[in-house]
C-alpha cells in the first residue's frame, strides 16, 4: 500500500511501540502512594520531563490529555470560563476560520451555550492569519477578549501561521493565545517557550506515537476551567487516571521526532516537491492549496483542487490503486463537504469539493511518490468525465 | 444465467444498511467480482438513529453498510445523492400527490437514481454494473441481450418496481438475490454466518423519506390543510376532508363520513379532483375499472408494435391480471380482460409477458364501469 494519509495518523515508531509495550504488563497508578504507583508515577513524569524538553516548556506546564481534541476542547473553553469568570465583560473570542474542528466547535459551543461572541479572524488566501489583522480585531476593545486561538499549521493545506509575531500581540494586550500545533509538532521547530503563546495542542498519534493521548502545554499563570472533574490530576485541570503506557510512548516518539526534525523536514520536504511536480506535471490544471513558497508551508503537505472533480471520486480511484490519501476535507455521516478551510481562503465551492491532500511521513519512499506520479494523470481524468453529481 | 464462466466484473453495491442488499454484495464479492460498495445519503437532514423499526438515510443505517462492507471486506463510500433524490423523488412525489395521483417513489427512485444518478457516476468511474439486493432475475443470452424477469421465488418479487429500467439500465444491473428460492428467514440466515449483522435488522417498509411512516403528515406539512367537500356520486356533501392529496383511489379508511351509506355498504374514494378540492366516494363496484391509459412508456427491450395479451400488475404487492395492450402515439392503451378494482392513476402498470418484464407506464387515466360523477 501508498500510504500517503500521515496527517490523519502516521505509523507509529520502533522506539514508541518499545516504550509502551514495556509499560503494558506494568501495575500501577500513578495516583497511588505505595510502591508500584511511585513506579508508575516516576514513569510519567519522566516522560513529562521528556515531553516539555522536546516542546521547550517547563515540565509543570506539559497537562497531559486523551489526544489533541480534549486538548484543544480544554484550551479553548476552560480558558473562556475561567477569564469570563475572572472578569464578565470578557466574552469575545477571536478565532481563525480554518482551524481543525475540535477548536472550531468547541468555539462554536461556546457562542450557542456560553454566550461567546466569536470574531473570526480574516485570512489570505493561503489560509493566513497576519498579525495586523489580529491586531485590529484585538485592538478594538482588548478588554472584552476572553481568548484568541490560531492554529501553527493548517491540517489541510499545511499554511504555517506567524505564531510568534500574533504571540507578541497578544502579549502586548495581555491576552491569551492558544495554538493548535498537532500538525506543526515534528515538522516545524516547535518551542513553547520562544512561541510566546499561553497554551498549545500536541498530540502523540501524528509523530509516532499512539492513539489517544496528547498534552496542553500551559503557562502557569493559567488555570483553565477544568472540562473533565474527577480526581485533581495534572494541576487539577485534567482529572482521569494517567495513561502510563501512552505516556511514556508518547515521550518516546516526541524525543526521536524533535532529534531527527531537521534531516525529516529536509527530505521529506524534497520528497514533496517532486510529487508537487509530478502531480501538475501530470494534471497542468491543478490547484496548488496553501502556500506555494517551502518556507510558508509544512514540508510533509501536498495539497491539490482539481477542476470538475468530485474529491471523493479521485480519493476512491486512487484507493482501488492502493494508494491512500484524503480529500481533507471534513465529513458529516460519511458525506463529504466543501472544507471550510477552502471557503474561508476564498475557493470557489465546486473547486473546492475536488480536493486530494497527500501527506507523508517518517516512512514514505521514492517508490510511493512515484506511484502517485504514475497514478494521478488517469485517475484525474476519469473523475473528471463522472463530472460534479 | 450465464453460460460461459462468468466475467469478473467491477461492481458497485448499493448498500442501504439492510439486510437484503448486504447479501446481495456479499454474494457479489463471492462470484469473484470487484465489488465496492456504496451508500446513498438521500436525506438532506439525516436524522442520527432510526426512529422505530422504519426507515433508511439515517447515519445508523450508513453505519451498518459500512459494517457490512467491512466484514464482506469490500471498500465502502457514502455518496451524496440528496440533492438529486430532493429533486427527482421528493418534489415529484408532492406534485404527483398534488394533482390528484398516487405516486410510487420506490420506481422512482430506481429510474432516476439508483440506474440513473448512481449508474451513470459508476460507469464514468470505470464500474461494468450496479448490483443492488432487489428480488428480480437477469437472463442473459449468449448475442449478450438481457432480460429481466420475477423473482424465482414469486412472493418476494421485486421485479414491479424494477419495471422502469430500459434495456441500457438493464445492461448494467446485477441483482444476486433474484435467481435464487430462498425465503427471507434463510437471507437472515445467510447474513448470519456471513458474519453480517444486520442479519437481525428489522425490515424497511413503505417509504423511505417519510421515516414515521405517516404519509398523511409529511404531505400536511408541505402541502398545508385546504379543507374541501367528500361527496357521492351524485354531487351530495357527505363531510369535509383536510386536503384532496390525501387520499388513494380505492382508499376506504380515513373518510370519516359520519353518516353510512343508504344500503349500508362500505363507501371508497372512487375520484379526486385536485381543481376544486373534492373526493367523491361511493361504492366498492363503481371503483371496477374496464381499460386504463398510461403515459411515459419504458421498455425493457423492444417496444411492441402492435396490440398484445400480457399480464398486468398495477401497484407494488399486487396480483396479476390478463390485459390487452397496445401502444397508441406514445401512449399505452390497456383493456382488461375482466374488471379490476382500486387502479390508481400516478402508479405504475407493469407488464408481463409470462415471468418476463415487458415494459412500464404510468397510469393517467381509467375508464370505470360506471361513470363517476
Amino acid at each position: 500500500m501508498v500510504y500517503l494519509d500521515h496527517a490523519a495518523t502516521t505509523p507509529m515508531l520502533p522506539e514508541a511501540v518499545q516504550a509502551m509495550t514495556a509499560q503494558l504488563t506494568v501495575t500501577g497508578n500513578a495516583s497511588s502512594l505505595h510502591a508500584a504507583g511511585r513506579r508508575a508515577r516516576r514513569t510519567v513524569e519522566e516522560a513529562r520531563e521528556s515531553l516539555a524538553s522536546a516542546l521547550g516548556a517547563r515540565p509543570s506546564e506539559v497537562v497531559l490529555t486523551a489526544g489533541g481534541t480534549e486538548a484543544d476542547n480544554l484550551a479553548v473553553k476552560g480558558l473562556y470560563w475561567a477569564r469570563r469568570d475572572a472578569d464578565p465583560a470578557r466574552t469575545r473570542v477571536l478565532a481563525s476560520p480554518v482551524e481543525h474542528h475540535a477548536v472550531l466547535d468547541a468555539v462554536e459551543w461556546l457562542a450557542e451555550h456560553e454566550g461567546a461572541r466569536v470574531e473570526w479572524l480574516p485570512v489570505d488566501g493561503y489560509g493566513r492569519v497576519h498579525a495586523d489583522a489580529f491586531r485590529a480585531a484585538v485592538a478594538r476593545n482588548p478588554d472584552d477578549v476572553a481568548l484568541a486561538t490560531v492554529m501553527w499549521a493548517n491540517n489541510e493545506i499545511g499554511t504555517i501561521m506567524p505564531v510568534r509575531e500574533l504571540a507578541d500581540v497578544a502579549a502586548e494586550f495581555g491576552i491569551p493565545l492558544h495554538a493548535d500545533a498537532v500538525q506543526a509538532f515534528g515538522q516545524l521547530e516547535v518551542d513553547f517557550a520562544a512561541s510566546g503563546l499561553a497554551a498549545m495542542t500536541v498530540s502523540a498519534h501524528k509523530i509516532g506515537g499512539p492513539y489517544g493521548v496528547g498534552a496542553l502545554l500551559l503557562r502557569r499563570e493559567y488555570a483553565p476551567v477544568p472540562v473533565l472533574h474527577g480526581g485533581g490530576q495534572e494541576r487539577q485541570v485534567r482529572s482521569g487516571t494517567l495513561d502510563t503506557p501512552g505516556i511514556a510512548a508518547f515521550a518516546a516518539a516526541a524525543r526521536y521526532a524533535v532529534g531527527h526534525r531537521e534531516e525529516f523536514a529536509r527530505d521529506i520536504g524534497a520528497l514533496r516537491d517532486v510529487l508537487v511536480k509530478a502531480v501538475r506535471a501530470a494534471a497542468p490544471d491543478a490547484v496548488l492549496g496553501g502556500d506555494p513558497d517551502p518556507a510558508g508551508r509544512l514540508p510533509a503537505n501536498a495539497h491539490f483542487s482539481f477542476p470538475g472533480c468530485e474529491g471523493d471520486s479521485l480519493l476512491l480511484l486512487l484507493d482501488a490503486q492502493g494508494i491512500a490519501c484524503s480529500t481533507g476535507s471534513a465529513c458529516t455521516a460519511g458525506v463529504a463537504q466543501p472544507s471550510h478551510v477552502l471557503l474561508a481562503a476564498g475557493m470557489d465551492a465546486d473547486l473546492a469539493r475536488g480536493t486530494l491532500r497527500f501527506s507523508l511521513g517518517h516512512t514514505t519512499t521514492e517508490a510511493d511518490v512515484a506511484a502517485v506520479a504514475e497514478a494521478i494523470g488517469p485517475v484525474v481524468e476519469r473523475a473528471r468525465s463522472a463530472g460534479l453529481s | 444465467m450465464t453460460t460461459d464462466a462468468p466475467r469478473r466484473l467491477r461492481v458497485l453495491a448499493a448498500m442501504s444498511g439492510g439486510v437484503d442488499s448486504a447479501v446481495a454484495a456479499a454474494r457479489a464479492a463471492e462470484a469473484g467480482h470487484d465489488v465496492t460498495g456504496v451508500h446513498l445519503a438521500l436525506s438532506e437532514n439525516p436524522k442520527s438513529f432510526r426512529t422505530g423499526a422504519r426507515g433508511c438515510c439515517t447515519i445508523e443505517d450508513s453505519h451498518d453498510a459500512r459494517r457490512a462492507a467491512d466484514v464482506i471486506g469490500i471498500p465502502f463510500y457514502v455518496w451524496d445523492l440528496a440533492e438529486r433524490f430532493r429533486e427527482d423523488v421528493v418534489e415529484d412525489f408532492f406534485a404527483e400527490y398534488e394533482a390528484g395521483r398516487t405516486p410510487n417513489p420506490c420506481l422512482r427512485c430506481n429510474e432516476k437514481i439508483k440506474f440513473a444518478a448512481l449508474l451513470d457516476k459508476a460507469l464514468a468511474l470505470g464500474f461494468d454494473a450496479v448490483c443492488t439486493g432487489h428480488y428480480a432475475t437477469v437472463v442473459e443470452h449468449p448475442d449478450g441481450s438481457r432480460e429481466l424477469h420475477r423473482a424465482s421465488d414469486m412472493a418476494k418479487d421485486q421485479s414491479y418496481v424494477l419495471g422502469v429500467l430500459d434495456d441500457q439500465q438493464l445492461a448494467h444491473a446485477m441483482f444476486p438475490l433474484g435467481d435464487t428460492l430462498t425465503t427471507k428467514a434463510e437471507i437472515r440466515e445467510e447474513a448470519a454466518r456471513r458474519g453480517l449483522f444486520v442479519a437481525k435488522k428489522p425490515d424497511s417498509h413503505d417509504i423511505c423519506f417519510i421515516a414515521d411512516g405517516d404519509t398523511q403528515a409529511f404531505l400536511a406539512k408541505r402541502l398545508g390543510t385546504v379543507e374541501g367537500d367528500i361527496v357521492d356520486e351524485a354531487g351530495a356533501k357527505l363531510g369535509t376532508h383536510e386536503g384532496a392529496y390525501g387520499f388513494t383511489i380505492g382508499q376506504r379508511k380515513g373518510l370519516r363520513i359520519g353518516t353510512p351509506a343508504p344500503d349500508g355498504k362500505p363507501r371508497y374514494v372512487l375520484d379526486i379532483s385536485p381543481v376544486d378540492n373534492t373526493v367523491t366516494v361511493g361504492p366498492a363496484e363503481a371503483l371496477d375499472v374496464t381499460a386504463l391509459t398510461a403515459v411515459r412508456p419504458r421498455w425493457c427491450g423492444a417496444a411492441p408494435t402492435g396490440p398484445g395479451t400480457y399480464t398486468a400488475q398495477l401497484r407494488a404487492h399486487g396480483g396479476e391480471t390478463e390485459v390487452t395492450a397496445d401502444l397508441v402515439d406514445g401512449e399505452l392503451r390497456v383493456a382488461f380482460t375482466e374488471p379490476v378494482r382500486g387502479v390508481a392513476p400516478g402508479q405504475a402498470i407493469v407488464l408481463y409477458d409470462g415471468t418476463r418484464v415487458v415494459g412500464s407506464a404510468t397510469i393517467a387515466t381509467t375508464e370505470r364501469v360506471r361513470a363517476v360523477a
